[in-house]
């Protein structure tokens, strides 16, 4: 099943509405829902949050489209309310990142494995292995100082390994900037792609600087500090593989296509009904919102939109276990660094190369994420529990 | 030239009402003459409530068995008046599961304090870090005694139950004091008193649940377990009192008169503070 955007017009814009009962909806539940329905909220939510901030910047620079900018952001602003505020408030904060690390694993598999430029499945392979990383130290500190088990959130799906080690995933600007896609050249998905992993990472540093600060212990405090910072580098990354010759418009509109491109592969895997019919209604909304921004489109540029959008969605993204993908990538590719916008291996990168000398500087009071995992290793129900005898059955039947 | 006052000499508790008296006044006048709005009372937060009341799901599900267990006992139970076996066992996981996730934070917990009393020291009255290391070697053996009870049961020692997620959430709060680096020893231990408060309850519940349920043969392991949270109980609670009273006794019986004179002073400079911000202010 696939939609063709040019055709479906969904719910038109002046038809959307909500109300604050409908807007706080009862949450999932964090013990009985599938992680994948969480980990869909939490890049939903990233989605939302990026049509937002996009449209604000469009509008500071485009006075001629600021009331239908302004028109379509409110009820993005009310969609983003409503995916986000289906997390129940028995989510920590910590907790709460392991979901957004659950996504930036998971999601960015999918996305480098359907990636059709190799030099961008690269950059997406990257860029997981160190968000692979940070899933491995926040894991420790969950156990460490609560004593909680990051799998009763992960359910099994994702890994708790080391990856590329944060204290070395800091660089240089210069090193993080990457090539852009050409928007005349690139496959469609390709832009869905950047679209989707950009707004997912540029959610996930601004969490860490919400919540970071909440935490008591000066451990905590420390690694929200250095991962947020790597998020931040991840963000400079992601933006920058997206052709910034795109127009105002020309970005406006991919938004509005990547938001839809979302909906509809969440649609496919949600497994919570309630859940779904949300992301039904939205998906429907995504397209009206598509259809307005393609008269706004049609009244601004003389030209013909189906040069840069795709007539079709490509294949929805695959909410599941990428595990061998992961490890595979793992195995090959975690001492690569970077290098301007080339990923070279460790052992090229010289001791006066500018990430290594702003990374010694970094971690010269030591690094917050080697000192919470030091000695580390995830076993079921923490790493002070005892290996049960159902837990030596369960690896002895896989053996 | 010293030209400007350190951190600590700055400090001053700002967040009373008589902190700016004046500015307070003024504040106070204002809240009086204005009108609510809408009018209304309580009731209408109640009523919001209770849309949500009436629709909420469950936290969770309780676990269930995953393996061949041991669920005689709970059968006996369903003889006594319970309406399901399963029910029953499901509902004990439940609460072993609570006291398990209890128990494991509770360990981490006392690292924190252990932590804390190294670097501080022993204050007199207060615990040793070998006082302390004891109560977490004992938290730890119930951890473990709790994984080994459940997986016997044929239940799944890794599940966050309902009730474990509650707890979690109740002890939020404790974490955050004691890890928090500015809290003293006193105030830590107000934070252990809440922890040992809550868990000598939970092992007394869990042991007149058991018990209910026929499954007599947890009973020692439960009782020696909830014997030793007794004493960590009485311990916390002596070490706290005796800081506090140790505080208090501190303290001078009358205050000298250069402390007096200093704080009078201060509070003279406050009201001045204010009432030249607010000239400032009308001008």
């Amino acid at each position: 099943m696939s939609l063709d955007l040019m055709k479906e017009k969904g719910v038109p814009l002046d038809r959307q509405k909500f109300n604050w009962r409908d807007i706080v909806q009862a949450p999932t539940s964090k013990l009985d829902d599938d992680a994948f329905t969480r980990v869909r909220i939490i890049l939903m939510n990233g989605i939302e949050s990026e049509a937002l901030r996009f449209q604000h910047a469009c509008a500071r620079m485009n006075k001629e489209l600021q009331l239908a900018l302004a028109q379509v952001r409110r009820v993005e602003q009310h969609q983003q309310t409503m995916v986000n505020w289906l997390l129940p408030a028995d989510l920590s904060p910590l907790e709460t990142t392991i979901g957004f690390e659950q996504v930036a694993i998971e999601v960015t598999a999918s996305v480098a494995q359907h990636e059709p430029d190799p030099y961008l499945a690269q950059v997406f392979r990257f860029g997981l292995l160190e968000d692979f990383d940070h899933m491995y130290r926040f894991s420790a500190l969950m156990d460490r100082v609560g004593g909680g088990d990051s799998n009763n959130l992960l359910q099994s799906y994702t890994d708790i390994l080391p990856g590329r080690p944060t204290s070395v995933e800091h660089r240089a600007p210069e090193d993080d900037l990457r090539k852009p896609y050409d928007r005349k050249q690139a496959h469609p998905i390709t832009k869905l792609n950047a679209a989707t992993i950009m707004a997912g990472e540029h959610q996930t540093h601004d969490y860490y600087m919400t919540i970071g600060p909440m935490f008591a212990d000066p451990l905590a405090r420390q690694l929200y500090a250095e991962i947020a910072s790597i998020e931040e580098q991840h963000v400079t990354q992601y933006e920058s593989i997206i052709d910034p010759e795109e127009t105002w418009l020309e970005k406006w509109l991919l938004h509005e296509a990547a938001e839809i491109y979302n909906y509809f592969s969440c649609l496919t895997y949600e497994s919570n009904p309630r859940v779904k019919a949300i992301w039904q209604r939205f998906c429907d909304y995504e397209l009206g919102h598509l259809h307005f921004v393609l008269d706004v489109f049609r009244k601004h540029e003389k030209r013909d939109p189906a040069e840069f959008l795709p007539g079709s969605l490509p294949e929805p993204i695959e909410y599941k276990s990428h595990r061998d993908f992961v490890r595979e990538t793992l195995a090959k590719e975690v001492d690569l660094r970077a290098r301007g916008s080339k990923f070279i291996p460790k052992e090229e990168e010289k001791d006066d190369s500018p990430s290594v000398v702003y990374r010694e500087q970094m971690n010269s009071n030591g690094s917050p994420s080697d000192v919470v995992a030091a000695g580390y290793k995830w076993k079921p129900g923490t790493e002070l529990a005892d290996e049960t005898p159902d837990i030596k059955r369960l690896q002895k039947k896989i053996a | 030239m010293k030209t400007q006052a350190t951190e600590q000499e700055m400090l001053l508790n700002r967040t009373g009402i008589m902190t700016n008296p004046e500015l307070s006044a003024e504040l106070i006048q204002g809240a009086k003459e204005a009108e609510p709005s809408p009018d209304g009372d309580l009731d209408d937060i109640a009523a919001k409530r209770a849309e949500y009341v009436e629709e909420a799901l469950p936290i969770g599900s309780k676990p269930m068995p995953v393996a061949e267990g041991d669920i005689t006992g709970a059968a006996d139970a369903e003889a006594e008046g319970a309406t399901d076996a399963g029910q029953a066992l499901s509902l004990l996981l439940d609460k072993l599961g609570e006291r398990l996730a209890f128990e494991r934070q509770g360990t981490r917990l006392y690292e924190g304090v252990i932590q804390k009393c190294e670097l501080i020291g022993d204050s007199e009255g207060g615990p040793s870090v070998a006082d302390l290391r004891h109560i977490h070697d004992e938290e730890m053996e119930h951890f473990k005694m709790l994984q080994r009870v459940i997986t016997e049961m044929g239940g799944d020692a890794t599940v966050q139950t309902p009730s474990a997620d509650i707890v979690g959430v109740l002890s939020h709060g404790i974490l955050q004091v004691v890890s928090d680096p500015r809290t003293t020893m006193a105030q830590t231990l107000q934070a252990m008193l809440n922890a040992e408060l809550a868990d000598n309850d939970g092992w007394q519940m869990l042991i007149t649940l058991a018990t209910s349920l026929g499954r007599d043969d947890l009973e020692e392991d439960f009782e020696k377990a909830l014997e030793s949270e007794q004493e960590h109980l009485e311990n916390v609670r002596g070490w706290l009192e005796t800081l506090t009273l140790s505080e208090a006794q501190a303290l001078p019986a009358a205050e000298d008169d250069a402390a007096s004179e200093r704080r009078e002073h201060e509070s003279r400079s406050a009201k001045k503070k204010s009432s030249s911000s607010r000239k400032k202010k009308k001008k």
